[in-house]
Formats: structure tokens, sequence, C-alpha cells
């Protein structure tokens, strides 16, 4: 007998790992070489930096009553808003992207587009779109950020709903219960926690973004941001920039404490 | 009380009943503050039919211009996202609680929340100003925003490992970074791999969009097309960066799949 010599992986899984190193390696190279960096700015960038945080220093606390705390509470509720709104559109593309609910390959294939196209465009791009067509505001962002989370929700409350068990539903359609009632009583305990998880997460998300997407004009605490860059405040933008922080840290906390009761 | 109990199927539940009155109370709050009327989204449907008309025919004219957008934007994706990787795996092994002492864990922490604490807009803005307008701004916010995440999901991973191994090597007399190589890497290099994926297809996402405030990349092209008027052009980007997300996304799930087989 010849001596067998084990080897964690085929040749041919080997040679694909091989590539995709390869073709990284050679990708980032191409990418070093051509993106045009101006080298000075690198070396400058430290002391650039700490200059402008010299200039932040300290936060302008004075400005918060009259510019900061009207445009923060807007910010929150283009963030809950968005994120209902977001629900209330995500819950039919849903429906029709779980194949044990809509089992039309056709439809199940329209609703994936939907989601993906809903999740390509980026929340400020969807801004700039809204904005385009509402003119500034809130209004527009309340919408951007509905319709950037259809993505995020539709698919996965899509996925909880593929995974529900069969049996209720089968129950109640033996009974004869009318598809309104087999969805409330048969899917909707199944899909419920998942449902919530998925709320919470993307709220504790687009409180993050409802802070930025004032940049471009679409409303909130992001206008003010914009309008005290532009007019080198920078003691107001570190005021800024920490209510914004303070913000996204309490919704963090506050996701996370519903999250434990609930789920 | 009378005798007629009826027997219902499903007892109402009046808890959750209150509750979606409270969210539409909610609505009904917000709308009002954020000056939300019926009268403004009509007209604004108006508006967007108008929009929508004069994105389409998509004008590709000047694909030269968005050809080299497109690549500088994928350029800043592929160097953010091998800097950001290779910076955030030291970052995430000091996090990880179960094999650093307080005094590593502590700092690696707080360098990973305050990368993960902003938005990326807000680095990328933060960051034009201290080295100026192109993509070297773009390329720093997502090398932060790599390491927010990566480094996070990273010491997580660590901390959900096997012990024994480690505990075998150290047995052994294995120096620490043997430890390291031998014990804990091949534990959580799979994972690694996705959480790398993931970033790049994200990095992708986000590098389109950090032009947007001057970061460089096709973001900004995007932006000067918006506010000339341009929305035939405008139309077209939208496509390109759609394509460009897809095929981002496609790459990633190659990858994922030869690594996990």
């Amino acid at each position: 007998m010849t001596s067998r010599t084990w080897e964690r992986f085929t040749p041919a899984q080997r040679l694909a790992r091989f590539t995709i190193y390869l073709v990284a390696v050679i990708a980032l190279v191409v990418s070093m070489r051509t993106v045009q960096i101006v080298p000075e700015f690198l070396y400058d960038a430290p002391t650039q930096m700490a200059d402008m945080f010299e200039r932040m220093w300290p936060p302008d606390y004075a400005y918060y009553p009259g510019g900061v705390h009207e445009a923060l509470v807007e910010s929150m509720h283009i963030a809950g808003m968005g994120t209902i709104l977001a629900l209330v559109m995500s819950l039919p593309v849903a429906l029709l992207a779980a194949k044990n609910i809509t089992p039309v390959p056709a439809l199940n294939w329209l609703a994936r587009l939907i989601l993906v196209s809903s999740r390509s465009v980026n929340t400020l791009v969807w801004a700039i779109l809204f904005v385009a067509v509402f003119g500034p505001g809130a209004l527009a962002g309340t919408i951007a950020i509905g319709f950037r989370s259809i993505g995020f929700c539709g698919k996965l409350l899509g996925e909880a709903l593929e995974e529900c068990n069969k049996g209720p539903v089968e129950a109640l359609k033996a009974a004869g219960a009318p598809w309104p009632s087999i969805f409330l009583k048969a899917y909707w305990p199944q899909v419920s926690p998942a449902f919530w998880g998925i709320t919470l997460f993307r709220w504790d998300i687009n409180v993050r973004e409802s802070a930025v997407i004032g940049l471009v004009g679409a409303g909130g605490i992001g206008m003010a941001l914009d309008t005290a860059i532009d007019l080198f405040r920078w003691t107001q933008v570190s005021l800024i920039l920490l209510c914004i922080f303070a913000v996204v840290i309490v919704a963090e906390i506050v996701v996370t404490k519903i999250r434990q009761k609930i789920i | 009380m009378s005798a007629a109990i009826t027997r219902r199927a499903f007892k109402p539940n009046w808890l959750a009943r209150l509750g979606w009155l409270a969210v539409i109370g909610y609505c009904v709050i917000a709308l009002g503050s954020l000056d939300i009327t019926w009268d403004r989204f009509v007209i604004g449907l108006e508006n967007g039919a108008k929009f929508l008309g004069s994105m389409i025919p998509p004008n590709f004219e000047r694909w030269k211009l968005l050809l080299g957008n497109l690549l500088e934007t994928l350029e800043i994706a592929v160097i953010a996202s091998a800097f950001g990787v290779a910076l955030s795996l030291p970052i995430g092994l000091a996090a990880s609680r179960n094999l650093m002492p307080t005094w590593a864990t502590w700092p690696a922490r707080i360098v990973i929340a305050i990368c993960r604490s902003f938005h990326p807009v807000i680095f990328a803005i933060l960051f034009v100003k201290a080295v100026g307008f192109g993509p070297l701004a773009g390329i720093l916010t997502l090398v932060f925003a790599s390491i927010g995440f990566i480094g996070k999901l990273f010491a997580e991973a660590i901390e959900e490992i096997s012990l024994k191994p480690v505990e075998a090597c150290r047995a052994a007399g294995a120096p620490f970074m043997s430890v390291i190589l031998y014990a804990v890497l091949p534990q959580v290099l799979n994972r690694f791999i996705g959480f790398a994926t993931y970033q790049f297809d994200a990095n992708i996402r986000n590098s389109t969009m950090v032009g947007i405030v001057g970061a460089g990349g096709i973001g900004g092209t995007l932006f000067a097309a918006f506010q000339r008027f341009d929305y035939d052009f405008l139309a077209a980007i939208l496509i390109s960066i759609i394509v460009l997300v897809m095929l981002g996304e496609y790459l990633a799930s190659i990858v994922k799949a030869v690594f996990n087989d």
C-alpha cells in the first residue's frame, strides 16, 4: 500500500482560495496606486485634526435651548414616523416575499427586487430624491427613512413569515376562517416577537440616520449641523455632535431594555 | 352578572390594544409637529411625477465621468476594507475579555464604541474638514466605520470560543502569538471572513454616499447632478450605483461560498 497523505482541502478549493487572495491583493495594490490622494494632506492630518478639536472646545451649551432642542425633537419624530411608515409599507412586501404565503414565483421576485433596490440606495440618496419631490423639510426626511427601511424590515419579516409553523394555519383553514383571521391568529402570534425585534432594531438605526439626513435638507438636527459647519461655528458643531451622541446612546439603552422585557 | 358567559376563542388583549392606541396617538402628535399635511403630500406627488418624467430616459452620455467615479468609489471601498479589517483584528482581539486583561480590553472597547457611535457621514464631514476634499477623507471614514463594526463582532466571536485549545497550547508552553495563531484563529476564521465580506459589501454601499459631503467617489457627482437639475444624469448615476452594489453583494457571496465549504 502506498502511504496516503491527508489534506484538508481539495486542489480546486485551494486554487479558489488562492485566487481570492490574489484578486484581493491585486485590487488593493491597483487601488492604492490609482486613487488620488495628496500625500501632503495625509502628513498634515494630525495637525489639522488637533486644530479642529481645539476650535471645537468648549461646546457652546448656551446654544442648546434656541437652536438645538427643537431640531433634536424633530429628528426623533422623523426616526419614529419613518420607522412606522417603513413597517406599514414593508408588511405587504414581506407577505409577497414569503414563499409559503405567496406561492407565485413572479411575485416573490418582484418583492425581492423591491427589497434589494430599497437597500442599495443609501438614506442620504433617498433623502435627496424626496427633497426634490416634496421640497426641503421633515416630510422628505420621514419618507426617505421609510423607503430605506423597507428593504431591511421587509427582508427580515419575510424570513420570519417563512419560518412559521404550518399547524395553526391549517387548523384555521380547516375551520373555514377567512384570510384576515388566518393572518391575525395563525401567522401574527408566531412572527410578533420577530416583528418587535425588527422594529426596535430599525428604530435604533433610524435614530442615527435621522441625525444626518438634514445635511441634504431633509429636516432634523442635521440641518442645524450643516448650518453650524458652513458658518464655521465650531463650538456649536461640537455641542450638536455631543447631543447626537447622547441621543444615540440613550436610544441604544432603551432598545436593549425593551428587548430584554418583551423577547 | 348575568349567566350568559360567551366563550371566546381568543381573549382580547387590552394591554396590546392600549399600546396600539398609544402608537396612533404618537403618530397624530408627530405628524402635527412635523408639519406633515395631506396637501403637501398631494402637491409632492405632482412634483414627483414631473421629477420621474425628467429622469426618464436615463442619460448615459457622460459615461466616462460615470465610470471614473464608479472606479474611485470601488477603490475607496477596497482600500478602506483592507485597512479596516487589518486594524480591527488586533483591536477586536484586545477587546475580548476572555483572553485579555482588563487594562487592554477597556481602551479597545472605548475605541470601538467611538467608531460605532457616529454615523459615517458625520465622520466624513469631520475628515473632509481635517484632510481636505477627496477620496482620502472617504477612506478614513470607512476605515473607522469598519473598525466599529468588525471590531465589535470579532471581539464577541472570540469571547464565544472554546478555551480548551487555548489551555492546551498554554500548558505546552506556547508563546502568546502561537496561542493566538493555533488556538484562537482557527475557531473564528470562518466567521471573521463572513464579517469581512459583509463589511466590504457595506463599504461599497457607504462609499457611494460619502461623496455627498465631499469625501470622494460617485456621491459628489450625484449631488452635483441633483443641484444642477440634471435629473436624467441623476437617474443614470442611481442605476449604476444599484448595479455596483449588487455586484458587490454577488462578489461577497462568492467569497463566502468558497471559504465555507
